[in-house]
Formats: structure tokens, C-alpha cells, sequence
């Protein structure tokens, strides 16, 4: 296809990108390469309603703005908003790597700074819950599409519900449920026989819980896929299969899982990229406490009073460099695949 | 399709309490909203005994039944949901339209670009696409509110469409590579131009993949909460972030029951899309499923 | 005679009162508010609202995602918002960038029916109109107390004295209950704490963080013996939490927002006998101080500063037409005004009580935000017992520096 013809037909689709995605991703390179200038203090006689007027440190306005108006960006930081402890804190692991005498130990004192505290939980439950749903997708694709064909209607429907209620609410209903007196809490400690149990209370719980929420909320997205997928096994192969005496177990082995394998690759690449950015069920359900991620720490920053727009900025990159390396893999075999099918 | 063949009693039994298992699973928890959704929120979200949702204790204490429609008629009359309704319908229709011509454009010349540069476009795309929200929704503020974009139904409509073409492309272009090139490159070998070739030839056998596409941007942006809690005021809100303006703050609390009856209210249309679009959408995962 | 001139006069007032409340005598400007969400705020909007005529545009923007949006709103220019409707700790920010007009002349114009107290002065001029306050105090069950043989407690040492009598009498496990959320709760009850204990948060004059000292470790085990009385799940509770817990009889004394009892005593949610009990009294004092351990909060409406003078100015009275003394009559018991005309209620007590026992108000330093962030971020794991209380608010100091030097507060 020559260049000017593709360039008319992808127009549009690049433009809206560029315009609201590349532009401001430069923009959020930029923010979070800066700090904002060295605001001037001076004690100034506030009055408030329940304490008269006193002295206090107030920011020096017109000083400030002075400064702001000279660079407007702030003062250039280079990688030190990178560095610093709220990110990827160099300095403060160079000092624990020194002063721990064992892995475990080092391991402890870099689970409180907040960045590693947040990958931490953010690593665990995209590899945890990136496998689970693939394989809990792909058995539900694999029964519904052995059922009558009555059922398969209403079962398509109901598997699709954990999807498509609004994860904001969705997970402060099952947030009430799972509480001590909640329907699950109260069954859980009648199954387990333990009074005191509580799934809030525990970090280990707390991050068990979340992950099943996250296999749940996405198997339906990998069930609809694969199901599709199922749709189209070429029943020819699945008959010569048959004949030459191939057993349900070799037939599913070597003819239906390599003909969804492509699909496999896709739903894991979506996967991997919106588990990483996990951000709705801590907020859900309350598990700050015990769980963080990259998003929440990104939330948080935007959400105060007093944003901090260059940790939010730096915390994104980082998130958008974790996801690249973590789908290099999947690249890799998209690039062959591209590469193939060119040649061909 | 099914493929005739002995399934063993253990077998069916096992397949069968699995699907079981995981249907209750999946439906439980919208069950339990929906009926709790004629309940008050002293039933609903009780901390005393969960079995007040089922009886309806504090319901019929506060409202002399078991069953009331206080939070339907607080959120769809009293707080207005109707307009919010409106405004997602409006929102949504406008947001899988132009998202479906962009992508659909954008996908067929990926597919069919045959230079590297197309695999690059679709990496960029996908790096675009792992950019948190809220951080691109921030940066947006000062630039709206200075060029007096902010707070518009259609700047909402155009930056979701932006912000879900990496999706919509990736899937749209895959659906593509399984057109057969024969189609199109016949037909400009007939003497169509290659925009004449796509409408003549590709699109009356786009329609699965386009379905499906647009059924996954119908969900983006119905369910949509950072950029339009964010971009849009109080007056033209959308759905979700109007129930998320049911819930209070920490100063002073919200109407929660408003919250969940607006949530079961939102999510009944979806169950309708669903049902009549089921085969549509099976069908058109099918004809060249994304393959990646 | 003196009949038909009291008619007259009568017809006149109403007659005038209706007039003055349709057109607030504002001819020309364009009014466009933004704020929180809730009833005191929606009450002033309305009021502004009906100042609304031919060439006098009004509109509202109230919502929870106001702090995210304001700051963006006034740096345009022209500003999209007229009025920005803060709390003590939302104005900071609009104060720092300068976008914020000195309301001095309009206050000498229009504000006759101002008390001197809710105008909020920085630096000699007036930059904010105060109309409500809040803050966390005391709630308690007078019947389980009574049940448990205790006083009601006045500092917070009577209240784990009470906590565990209530325990041991098995008429509770769990008790108490404070708004320990991690996050911005978890912060706002140890400022709370910290300044009952007579503590500071930076050095005077700096935004050098000084809280790790032996008042911070009080303060600290302080709030870690009060959660022993609660529910494990302590770290989850917000305000919607602790209001559900009281409502539902699972706990007896409560810190709580005084913005919530309205709703605690309305019987909706609750049984009539929880109702009858709760009782409201401002905060309790705690180790040997006279400070009531909590902060007074005001909410106020400020105006921008990038906009024309008449919108200024049509801005400021139709904020003002939510102020008249019928007005905040008529919305008696939406908030604790601190404007004329108001009659403090029974779910205004404790907050009423917290302010003249000399509570002091939450800080308006700009560093302030940042180490309110610090200390709910790491908290946490302090209380739930694997950190030792100077690791903790080393921690929190750590935390607060790094974002005070990209905020420029400290070098």
C-alpha cells in the first residue's frame, strides 16, 4: 500500500492519538523530569473563625510567582524524581543493601518504601491472576461449548456479568459481603470454623481476596475469546483426529489448544497490561492497608488537596516502561509473526 | 459445532457442576444486589446480622413493607438518573460511532500496509495504551478549562474514542488480516481505488469483527469513570460518575441505596445488548478471532 | 389605622423579602460556582441560584472531584468558575498560585450581615467568607456506658478505661471505633492526636518536619491502645464504616465527624433505643492537655481571581443571598453555621462544644497537605504491629521530605 494511501486511512485514528495520548505522554515526560520551584516562606498574621488572628508561615505569593513566571516548568530535577524515595528510592536501597546482613532483611526494609511496597503486590497479582484467568477462561469456553445447545444462551449471559457490572460499585457490594458480618464473611467462618476470621484484617487475606476478584472480574473477557475461538477448530482435522484414534484429552492437546494458541497470546497481552495498572479493587475494597500498586500510588498523588504532578508523572512512566518490558515476550512472537506474514 | 463422540458419565457430571459452580459464582453477587436493591441500606449493608437483606427487617421498620422502591425513586426522580442516562446514551452512541469509523480505517490500513513502519504504529499504540488514565486525564485540565473545552459532551466523546484506539486497533486490525488480500487487491486490479476497494469489497464482510469491537468500546465507555468524573460537569454527567455522586463523602453521607438502584438500573440495558447481540458477537470473535 | 399599617407593613416584608430573594439586586454578571457536594453547600447553591435573571447567568458545578478540578478552573483566563467553594485545607493551593482576589471591598459593600469571625484573613486581606465548621468529636451510648458502671469520659484515658470495662463486662468485644482508614482518615486522627498531646508538626517558621520526637511516640501509642478496642478491620474504616458500626449497636463510643450525627440521630439505619443513647460531647482531651484532641474545620466560598470585577462582584452577592439570616434559618440544621440567623441544634453539639473548649483549627501551613499525606500513608503497619513507633514516624518524616522537596518547601 503506498505511504500516502495509508496515511489517509490512518489519519484520523493517528491524529486522536497523537493529539490525546503522544502529546500529553511528552508532556507527562516533561512534568515529571521537573520540581516545582522553591516556594518563599514568611510568617504572616492569619485570621480564622475560631482562633483569631495569629502568625503563621504562609507562602510568599508574589515571590513565588516571580520565580514561576522566569520557567514556567519548574526547576530541572533530570532523573531525581526517578531516584528519590517515593520512586525508585537509589539511595535509600544503596543504604539498606549495606546495612542488611541477610536477603530476608533487605527484603523488609525495601517493603517500606512505598514504590517496592506497591510492585510488590502489583507483580503478585498480575502473575497470579494473568495465569488464572487464561486457564478458568478457557475451562468455562471449553464446558459451554460441550453443553446443549438451549443452555448456551442463558450460560454466555451469566458468565458475562462479573464484566460488565461497574467495577466501582461492584466491588463495594462484594466489599459489604466479605465483611465479618457480610453473607461471605459469616459463611467463610462457618466453613472454617475459626470465629475471628476476618479477610480484611490480614495482609496474606486481603491479597488473596483481591486476587480472586481480579481472576473473577476478567475470566469473562477471556471466555468470550476463547469461546469464539472454539467456534472456528476446523472440524476436519478434529474427525481425522478421531479416526486415527486420538483420546478427548490428545485431541484437545495437539488440535484445539495449538489452533487457539494466537488467541491465547492476545488475551494474555491485554491481561498483563491492565493487571499491572490494577487500581479499582483496592480502592473498592478499602485494602490500602494491606495492598498498593502503581495506580493507587498514581490516584493518590493526583487526588490531595496539593497534587504532586511530578511523582504522579515519574510513577506513570514507570508503569508504562514496567508494562513494555513485561510484554517483550509477546512482542517478540508479534514480530515474527509480522514478519512472516510479510514475506508471505 | 460439536464433535460427536463417547463422553464418560464422570465426565458430563463434572462438566456440568463446574458450569454450575461457576454460574452461581458469577451471578451471585448481582443477584444479592438486585435484591437488595428494594431493600434500605440499614438491611442491605447491615452490620448487625447479613440475614436482614434477605428478611428485610429495617425495610419493613422504616417503610412498612418488605420491599421498597426508595432507591429507585430517589436516584431516577429526585437526583435525576434519567438525565444522566441520557447523557451515557448520548455519549456512548457518539463514542462507538466515530471509534468504530477511526478504527476501522486505521485497522484495515495496518492490516494490509505490508512496511514495518505499520508493526511499529501498532507497538506505539500499544505503549500509548498502557498509560495510567488519570494521569492523561489531569494533563488535560488546564488546556480544556483555558480553550474552553471542559465540561462538553462531545470533548468527552472525542477523548474516549482517543484513548480506546489502541484497542480498537489492535482488534480491528487483526479481524483484517484474515480478510483474504485476494478480495481487495482484485478489485483494484478491476480498476477500484483502494478507498472504492474497502467500501465495495471489505466492509459487507467486516460486519462480525466491527460487531464485536464495538461491543467491547460500548463497555469502555459505558462504564467510563476517570475521564468522565473528571471532564464533565455536574449537570451533563454521565452515568457512573452520577453514582458515584450518590455515595457522600467522608464529611457527610450519601445515599448509598441510590447507588446500588442506579447500578442495577445501569447495568439492566447491557443484559439486553448482551442477549440479542450474543450470536452477532460469537460470530464475529469467530471469523478471524484475534489472532494476535 | 394602626391595623391596615401593621398589613402594610406585613405585605411590604413579605413582599420585599420575596423581591430581595428573586433578583438579589444583581443586574448584570455571570455567577458559575464550583464545590463539594453536600447539603449545606447544595443550600447555598440553590440560594445563588435564585439570584439568577435577565443577564444574570448562574450556574453550579458541586461535586466530590472539586479539589481536582478547581485549581485548573481559576488558572484559565478567564477563569470557568467564578466562585471556588474550599475547606480549610482546599484553599492552600489556590492560595499558593495566586488565584484567589481579596474580597476586602466587596466585604465593606455587601457583607453588612458578616460576623467579623468568618472572614478568613492571609496576610491582612480577605480571601475567604467562612459560612459552616465541623470537626471530629465524642459520640457514646449513655445505656451501655450506664450497663458498663462508667463515667461518661472526658479524656481520652477515660475512654480506654470505659473501653475495657465495656469488655470486660462482655457486653462488647470491640467497643470503639475512629475513622482509621489508611489514607487521609488515618492521618487526620493522628493531627488530631498530636495536637491534643500539645504537639507540633514542623519547626517554627519551616517546613522542617518535627514530629518525631517523644510527643509523636505518645501520640502514637496513644492511637495504637485506642484500635486495640476495636475491630481488626479497623484499617478500613471510614466515615461510612463507623457511622454503619454505630448505627448498627456494634460499637459505644465513637470519634466521628460532627457532620455526620444529623444523620446518626434521624433514626434512619438505626433502632429507636440506639437513637434514644447516642450522646454527642466534644472531643476529649488526652495526655494531661487542655486541647481537645481534633481540629475545627470551615467551609467557605472564595472568589477568582482571573475574572471581570461585576462578575466579582455578581459572584459575591449571590454567595451572600445564601448567608441572610432566613436563609441559613431555613437550612437550620444542614451544617453548624457560623453565620447570623443560625440555632445550633442537637446534632450540633459536639462540634459547638469541641470549639469552645479551645480546639484548635487544622493547619493551614502549605506544607501541611504533604505531611497530612506522609503520616496516612505510613501508619499503618505501625498499628497493626510490625513497626516500631520512631521507625514509623521516621518513616512518615522521610515520606513528607521527599515530597516537600519536589513541592519546593524544603531545599
Amino acid at each position: 500500500m503506498p505511504h500516502s494511501t495509508f496515511l489517509r486511512f490512518i489519519l484520523p485514528s493517528l491524529a486522536a492519538m497523537l493529539i490525546f495520548i503522544a502529546a500529553p505522554i511528552v508532556s507527562v515526560i516533561v512534568q515529571s523530569l521537573h520540581v516545582e520551584h522553591a516556594q518563599v516562606l514568611k510568617e504572616a498574621e492569619t485570621c480564622d473563625p475560631f482562633s483569631g488572628c495569629k502568625k503563621t508561615t504562609t507562602v510568599d505569593v508574589a515571590a513565588t510567582a516571580k520565580l514561576r513566571a522566569q520557567e514556567p516548568l519548574g526547576r530541572f530535577n533530570g532523573l531525581g524524581t526517578y531516584l528519590d524515595r517515593a520512586h525508585l528510592a537509589s539511595a535509600e536501597v544503596a543504604q539498606a543493601w549495606a546495612a542488611s546482613t541477610s536477603v530476608g532483611e533487605f527484603g523488609s526494609r525495601l517493603m517500606s518504601l512505598p514504590f517496592y511496597q506497591a510492585m510488590a503486590f502489583t507483580l503478585t497479582y498480575t502473575f497470579v491472576v494473568t495465569p488464572f484467568v487464561i486457564v478458568l477462561g478457557m475451562l468455562i469456553a471449553l464446558v459451554i461449548n460441550g453443553l446443549p445447545a438451549i443452555f448456551k444462551g442463558p450460560t454466555i449471559f451469566v458468565s458475562l456479568l462479573p464484566m460488565i457490572v461497574t467495577p466501582l460499585i461492584g466491588s463495594m457490594v462484594l466489599f459489604w459481603m466479605i465483611d465479618a458480618r457480610g453473607i461471605i464473611g459469616s459463611s467463610l467462618q462457618t466453613l472454617t470454623g475459626d470465629p475471628n476470621l476476618s479477610l480484611k484484617a490480614s495482609p496474606i487475606l486481603t491479597w488473596v481476596t483481591l486476587i480472586i476478584y481480579g481472576v473473577w472480574h476478567s475470566a469473562p473477557f477471556a471466555f468470550i475469546t476463547f469461546y469464539a475461538g472454539l467456534q472456528s477448530v476446523s472440524t476436519d482435522t478434529l474427525e481425522a483426529a478421531m479416526i486415527d484414534g486420538a483420546s478427548r484429552w490428545e485431541r484437545l492437546r495437539y488440535v484445539v489448544i495449538p489452533h487457539m494458541a494466537p488467541l491465547v497470546v492476545f488475551v494474555m497481552l491485554i491481561q498483563l497490561m491492565d493487571n499491572f495498572r490494577v487500581f479499582e479493587p483496592i480502592v473498592g475494597f478499602s485494602a490500602a492497608a494491606n495492598a498498593s500498586s502503581l495506580s493507587y500510588n498514581i490516584y493518590n498523588d493526583l487526588a490531595k488537596a496539593s497534587p504532586s504532578y511530578g511523582s504522579a508523572a515519574a510513577t506513570s512512566m514507570l508503569t508504562v516502561l514496567g508494562v513494555a518490558v513485561l510484554l517483550i515476550p509477546v512482542l517478540v512472537r508479534t514480530w515474527r509473526d509480522f514478519n512472516s506474514r510479510r514475506v508471505s | 459445532m460439536t464433535v460427536a463422540s463417547r463422553r464418560s458419565p464422570l465426565l458430563i457430571a463434572a462438566g456440568a457442576s463446574f458450569v454450575l459452580i461457576w454460574l452461581v459464582l458469577a451471578a451471585f453477587p448481582f443477584a444479592w444486589t438486585l435484591w437488595g436493591s428494594f431493600k434500605v441500606q440499614g438491611d442491605f449493608f447491615s452490620k448487625a446480622d447479613w440475614t436482614y437483606a434477605l428478611k428485610g427487617v429495617r425495610t419493613l421498620a422504616e417503610t412498612g413493607s418488605a420491599f421498597t422502591g426508595a432507591g429507585y425513586e430517589g436516584a431516577w426522580i429526585q437526583q435525576g438518573f434519567w438525565r444522566a442516562s441520557l447523557n451515557t446514551i448520548i455519549v456512548v452512541v457518539f463514542t462507538v460511532i466515530i471509534s468504530l469509523i477511526f478504527g476501522t480505517l486505521g485497522g484495515y490500513a495496518l492490516a494490509r500496509s505490508g512496511f514495518r513502519y505499520a508493526f511499529w504504529l501498532l507497538m506505539a499504540a500499544l505503549v500509548f495504551r498502557a498509560m495510567p488514565h488519570v494521569t492523561l486525564v489531569s494533563g488535560y485540565l488546564l488546556p480544556f478549562f483555558q480553550w474552553n473545552l471542559w465540561g462538553h459532551l462531545p470533548t468527552s466523546i472525542i477523548v474516549l474514542v482517543a484513548i480506546n484506539q489502541p484497542f480498537t486497533l489492535w482488534m480491528l486490525h487483526s479481524f483484517f488480516l484474515n480478510i483474504p488480500r485476494d478480495l481487495d487487491e482484485s478489485a483494484m486490479v478491476d480498476g477500484c481505488t483502494r478507498f472504492q476497494a474497502f467500501r465495495r469489497v471489505i466492509i459487507p464482510v467486516m460486519w462480525p469483527g466491527v460487531i464485536t469491537t464495538g461491543l467491547f468500546s460500548f463497555l469502555l465507555a459505558y462504564n467510563d469513570f476517570a475521564v468522565t468524573a473528571l471532564l464533565l460537569s455536574q449537570e451533563n454527567q454521565t452515568m457512573v460518575p452520577k453514582i458515584a455522586s450518590f455515595m457522600g463523602s467522608t464529611q457527610v453521607e450519601g445515599n448509598v441505596m441510590f447507588a446500588v438502584a442506579a447500578v442495577v438500573s445501569a447495568t439492566a440495558p447491557l443484559f439486553l445488548l448482551i442477549v440479542f447481540f450474543q450470536r452477532q458477537i460469537v460470530g464475529g470473535l469467530m471469523t478471524g478471532a484475534v489472532k494476535g | 389605622m394602626k391595623f391596615k399599617k401593621l398589613l402594610i407593613a406585613a405585605v411590604i416584608a413579605v413582599a420585599g423579602g420575596q423581591v430581595a430573594y428573586a433578583s438579589c439586586g444583581i443586574t448584570s454578571g455571570n455567577v458559575s460556582i464550583i464545590g463539594n457536594d453536600f447539603p449545606a453547600i447544595q443550600a447555598m447553591a440553590t440560594a445563588a441560584k435564585a439570584c439568577a435573571t435577565t443577564g444574570v447567568t448562574v450556574s453550579t458545578n458541586l461535586t466530590t472531584e472539586h479539589e481536582k478540578l478547581h485549581r485548573a478552573s481559576l488558572s484559565a483566563n478567564p477563569a470557568r468558575n467564578t466562585v471556588s467553594i474550599v475547606a480549610t485545607s482546599s484553599i492552600v493551593p489556590l492560595l499558593q498560585d495566586g488565584l484567589l482576589r481579596p474580597l476586602d471591598d466587596l466585604v465593606a459593600k455587601y457583607g453588612q450581615n458578616l460576623r467579623p469571625s468568618q472572614l478568613i484573613k492571609i496576610d491582612g486581606k480577605v480571601m475567604a467568607i467562612a459560612f459552616m465548621s465541623n470537626s471530629q468529636h465524642l459520640f457514646y451510648r449513655s445505656d451501655v456506658l450506664a450497663k458498663a458502671g462508667v463515667q461518661p469520659p472526658k479524656t481520652y484515658e477515660e475512654v480506654l478505661v470505659a473501653a475495657k470495662a465495656i469488655r470486660t463486662a462482655g457486653i462488647m468485644q470491640h467497643p470503639f471505633a475512629m475513622n482509621t482508614k489508611t489514607g487521609w482518615n488515618l492521618g487526620e486522627e493522628f493531627i488530631n492526636m498530636h495536637l491534643g498531646m500539645g504537639g507540633r508538626f514542623f519547626k517554627a517558621g519551616t517546613a522542617e518536619p518535627s514530629i518525631n520526637d517523644d510527643v509523636g511516640v505518645k501520640t502514637l501509642t496513644m492511637l495504637k491502645d485506642l484500635v486495640a478496642y476495636s475491630n481488626p478491620d479497623f484499617l478500613t474504616y471510614d466515615s461510612n464504616a463507623t457511622q454503619a458500626l454505630w448505627e448498627s449497636g456494634r460499637v459505644a463510643i465513637a470519634t466521628m465527624w460532627g457532620s455526620r450525627a444529623g444523620a446518626i440521630l434521624d433514626g434512619k439505619g438505626s433502632t429507636p433505643e440506639i437513637v434514644k443513647a447516642t450522646a454527642l460531647v466534644g472531643a476529649p482531651t488526652v495526655g494531661g492537655g487542655a486541647t481537645p484532641a481534633t481540629t475545627l474545620w470551615w467551609d467557605g466560598f472564595t472568589i477568582a481571581k482571573n475574572i471581570s470585577n461585576a462578575d466579582a462582584e455578581a459572584s459575591f452577592r449571590a454567595m451572600m443571598n445564601g448567608l441572610t439570616p432566613a436563609n441559613v434559618a431555613a437550612n437550620n440544621d444542614a451544617a453548624v453555621w457560623l453565620a447570623n440567623g443560625y440555632t445550633p441544634g442537637a446534632a450540633a453539639r459536639g462540634v459547638i462544644a469541641s470549639a469552645q473548649a479551645g480546639a484548635k483549627p487544622y493547619p493551614m501551613e502549605p506544607a501541611m497537605d504533604a505531611m497530612h499525606t506522609a503520616l496516612g500513608n505510613n501508619l499503618s503497619a505501625f498499628l497493626q504491629g510490625s513497626k516500631p513507633a520512631r521507625q514509623a514516624l521516621s518513616d512518615v518524616e522521610a515520606a513528607y521530605r521527599t515530597a516537600a522537596k519536589a513541592k519546593g518547601l524544603l531545599q
